[in-house]
């Protein structure tokens, strides 16, 4: 009997602290709503999907080689520049600052696309 | 640059290739071959294939290190090449590699490659980059392998049994929606590299992307390739050999005959056939029907070089 008590104290008592770390991540609760950290772009058919990507800043963008034929990732600004990338492999890049970061592939110039920091 | 839907192209009908009678060259498909002939003289077309007095071959993206279902035995089809070469009635006197040598420029794809040529029976390779051989280090390693007595990014020229040969380099500094690109230095140099020939002097120009506007849209041309065709205006015949877009094209303009090479790897789409220029993927047996090997033969005094386009199959 006393076994029991104990035990249904115990659980009462992760019901409570779980409710309150649920109340405490809910968007009501805190001052400012989390941004996504991550966002993806795939290198496909010789382009890039999406051609323009708008994120947050400190947002980690990734691209990933989807092509049978290898790419890059390069900015035309000269402010990120990826090693080649053969089928499958990938390239992450993180914008700490705002701004518009136009690229392309510098195997294949005829592809292009932006990212937008805001 | 001009609008490739002006420039003579009919987009349905490439491979089909009839005729152009009246600019000077005849160019036939046989059997899924493609034949080029100068109509200056009809009469000697069938003996101009073997009667030439200077014959070589060009070779075109090899690829070494492409796996992928297109082709997973690059090397066997490359050696396949070597083999038609070494067949050839005529021994070709050396070989031209219009670049994409390697697929992704490693040292052990260009090892293959240059061990597989050495069973050709043309020892002598004249290699300019394609943008796969560049890819890392800005063209270093290729130019420490294939470009020691070249100049700039590794272009340069030299003469053969009075035809005068120019190797370009067109892949690098490519900028952000352009096409292949010759640049100012290297441009600059070929004015002076042919100021002082003599105007019946034969030209052979050789690079990787095509120096006529293919298919802009898929970077099939060259931004400032106009100008160096300028230079090249005084010249009685100028023979313009390509590769990147593996697969056999011609035209010809005034003075000047361009022809891209099939690749020795995989095929790719005709301009605006696919949703991309990937690699095309045809069923194994008809794969070396697609890939291909080009034997040029100069016969002195007469004006086009005769171009003449073998597959392997």
């Amino acid at each position: 009997m006393i076994r029991k008590t104990v035990w249904i104290v115990g659980l009462l008592t992760t019901v409570m602290v779980a409710a309150l770390l649920l109340s405490a991540a809910s968007p009501g609760s805190s001052a400012r709503a989390p941004q996504p950290t991550s966002a993806e772009v795939k290198v496909d058919n010789f382009s890039f999907g999406p051609a323009s990507l708008t994120v947050a800043v400190g947002t980690t963008v990734t691209w990933t080689n989807r092509d049978d034929i290898p790419h890059t990732v390069v900015s035309a600004d000269k402010v990120f520049k990826s090693k080649v990338l053969d089928t499958d492999e990938k390239f992450s890049f993180t914008f700490d600052k705002a701004g518009t970061y136009p690229y392309f592939c510098s195997i294949h110039p005829k592809m292009t696309g932006s990212v937008v920091v805001q | 640059m001009h609008d490739h839907n002006n420039d003579g192209i009919d987009r349905r009908g490439f491979l089909k290739c009839m005729a152009w009678a009246g600019t000077g060259a005849l160019c036939v498909m046989e059997g899924g071959i493609l034949k080029s002939y100068s109509l200056s003289r009809p009469g000697e077309i069938g003996a101009r294939e073997t009667a030439g007095e200077l014959s070589f071959v060009q070779i075109s993206d090899s690829h070494m290190g492409f796996n992928k279902p297109a082709n997973p035995d690059v090397a066997g089809t490359l050696k396949a090449a070597v083999e038609k070469i070494n067949g050839l009635s005529k021994a070709p006197e050396f070989m031209l590699h219009t670049g994409d040598i390697s697929h992704l420029s490693k040292p052990e794809e260009f090892d293959t490659v240059d061990q597989i040529l050495k069973s050709a029976s043309a020892k002598d390779v004249f290699f300019v980059p394609g943008e796969h051989d560049v890819l890392n280090d800005d063209g270093k390693s290729y130019q420490e392998r294939y470009g020691k007595n070249a100049k700039g990014a590794g272009w340069y020229s030299f003469d053969k049994k009075g035809v005068h040969f120019i190797g370009l380099v067109n892949v690098m500094n490519l900028k952000a929606g352009g096409l292949g690109t010759l640049g100012h230095e290297q441009l600059e140099w070929i004015e002076d590299d042919v100021q002082h020939l003599k105007h019946s002097t034969p030209i052979v120009v050789f690079a990787h992307i095509p120096l006529w506007s293919v298919y802009p849209e898929w970077g099939w041309g060259t931004d400032d390739s106009a100008q160096a065709l300028a230079y090249l205006k005084k010249f009685g015949s100028v023979t313009v050999l390509n590769g990147h877009i593996h697969q056999i094209m011609q035209k010809v303009e005034g003075n000047v005959t361009f022809h891209t090479a099939a690749s020795t790897a995989f095929p790719q789409p005709q301009p605006g056939k696919a949703d991309s220029p990937g690699p095309m993927k045809v069923p194994a047996e008809q794969l070396k029907s697609v890939l291909g090997i080009t034997d040029v033969n100069y016969v002195q005094g007469r004006n086009a070089l005769a171009v003449v386009d073998s597959t392997l199959a």
